[in-house]
């Protein structure tokens, strides 16, 4: 009978220490955070290059990230990039804030950094962001600085 | 004239000889060929239709908790401490190399990242796959093959009790159950190693191992999925072992050769179902 019942206490803290296990990985390792699916609105941003920004890229506000980017699609008669991101709901945005695609260090992935404006109205759920600036593609910067240079000899 | 005949009347049988001779061997070569396809063809049916009686035998192991309970400590507790201190020094040696390699590129920083999603992804479910079929597959398949050459499952048998009710579909079901343990197990023990070294012995910023980790690792894509890769493993490497054991032939040789098939097929079948497993979630394949 004791046999059995630290055979069971046993198991009992491997079934536990191995549920554990899974939270740390959940918690500490993904920060998955259940509310945050729920609670999103879609906004939408057309960008002449939306460069190397990917499908859950960062965006963020003043720093702090407040969404990821959900869907990059072309519109066909435009040809421009059609950037859908996902707000949290708890951040209300102006009507007028403007969007840009920054690269996080010289190297880093891109984001897309929204700069609020100061209308009054809020951004609807759905709502196009009109104001845009492309990615910076650093060969284009680099092209330019060239003829630049050579240009003044 | 005549040794002239002589000579081409030996050429012809010798050659009659050699064509009788090649046609003797192709014969031999396509027997045994068809002899391989066919028991291997036999051995994929029996194992299926045994995976098939283990499934449905799983219900009656629901009722009787306690035979599950007595194999989760011989597969899951005993292969604890084999788990748990591989995957200390599997993370340890991730640190020590990715930070050796990321430093050249001063990104030391993304070494948390490094760290976790080789063994969250990759890492931690096959290794632990791999050592739960040496560790814990070996042993099913020696105590089921000695069961079979001592004829206790044929005396379950006289007895009316059905041996995959009994014996194997309590073993199968804790096997299910603790390779996403184990595996769970092996990745967060390993994170936890790839600190020790990077960030108490290099000096990798704290902070930034783990924010680098949570805000590149996705709960959905990389834990989840490896979740799915140590359930799928572990499934497969009971299957094979159980099946083995119960497939051996009943003598000691017999024994021995089916605990080496286990080992052996398990690790292909786990490093090629990783392979089709990360097409399917990771690639755009």
């Amino acid at each position: 009978m004791q046999n059995t019942k630290t055979q069971d206490i046993l198991v009992g803290l491997f079934v536990a220490f191995g549920i554990a296990a899974l939270f740390f990985m959940a918690m500490q390792i993904s920060n998955l955070n259940p509310l945050s699916k729920e609670n999103v609105y879609t906004i939408t941003a057309r960008f002449e290059n939306s460069g190397g920004l990917k499908i859950k890229s960062p965006v963020s506000l003043a720093g702090v990230r407040i969404g990821r980017v959900a869907n990059i699609s072309i519109d066909t008669s435009s040809f421009e990039s059609i950037v859908e991101m996902h707000i949290e709901s708890q951040y209300q945005l102006p009507d007028d804030t403007s969007a840009s695609i920054f690269t996080a260090g010289l190297l880093g992935e891109q984001y897309v950094s929204l700069e609020p404006g100061g209308s009054e109205e809020f951004l609807e759920p759905n709502g196009v962001i009109d104001i845009t600036q492309s990615a910076i593609v650093l060969e284009e910067v680099i092209g330019q600085f060239l003829f630049k240079e050579t240009a003044k000899d | 004239m005549a040794p002239f005949i002589s000579t081409t009347l030996l050429a012809i049988i010798i050659k009659i000889y050699l064509i009788f001779k090649i046609i003797d061997s192709m014969i031999h070569f396509f027997q045994s060929l068809g002899n391989i396809t066919l028991s291997s063809f036999a051995k994929l049916g029996r194992s299926s239709v045994f995976l098939i009686q283990t499934l449905t035998g799983i219900l009656s192991v629901i009722p009787r908790p306690a035979l599950l309970f007595k194999q989760l400590y011989s597969i899951g507790v005993l292969s604890f401490l084999i788990i748990t201190i591989s995957g200390l020094f599997v993370g340890m040696v991730l640190g020590l190399q990715g930070f050796n390699i990321l430093s050249d590129f001063g990104a030391e920083e993304a070494l948390g990242v490094m760290v976790a999603a080789s063994l969250v992804r990759e890492l931690g479910p096959v290794v632990s796959a791999l050592l739960f079929a040496g560790r814990a597959g070996s042993a099913l398949t020696a105590e089921i093959g000695l069961m079979k050459a001592t004829e206790q499952l044929s005396g379950m048998e006289m007895m009316a009790i059905d041996p995959i009710k009994r014996i194997i579909a309590p073993r199968f079901l804790a096997g299910v159950i603790a390779m996403p343990l184990l595996a769970a197990l092996f990745s967060s023990i390993g994170v936890l190693g790839g600190h020790m070294v990077g960030v108490s012995m290099l000096g990798v910023d704290d902070g930034a191992y783990w924010s680098q980790m949570q805000a590149n690792l996705d709960f959905q894509d990389d834990i989840i999925n490896g979740i799915i890769k140590s359930i799928v493993f572990g499934f497969v490497v009971s299957w094979i072992a159980l099946f083995e054991g119960y497939d051996a032939m009943p003598t000691s040789e017999g024994v021995s050769r089916a605990t080496t098939r286990t080992v052996v097929n398990s690790a292909f079948a786990i490093l090629g179902l990783d392979f089709i497993l990360t097409a399917l979630m990771f690639g755009d394949i």
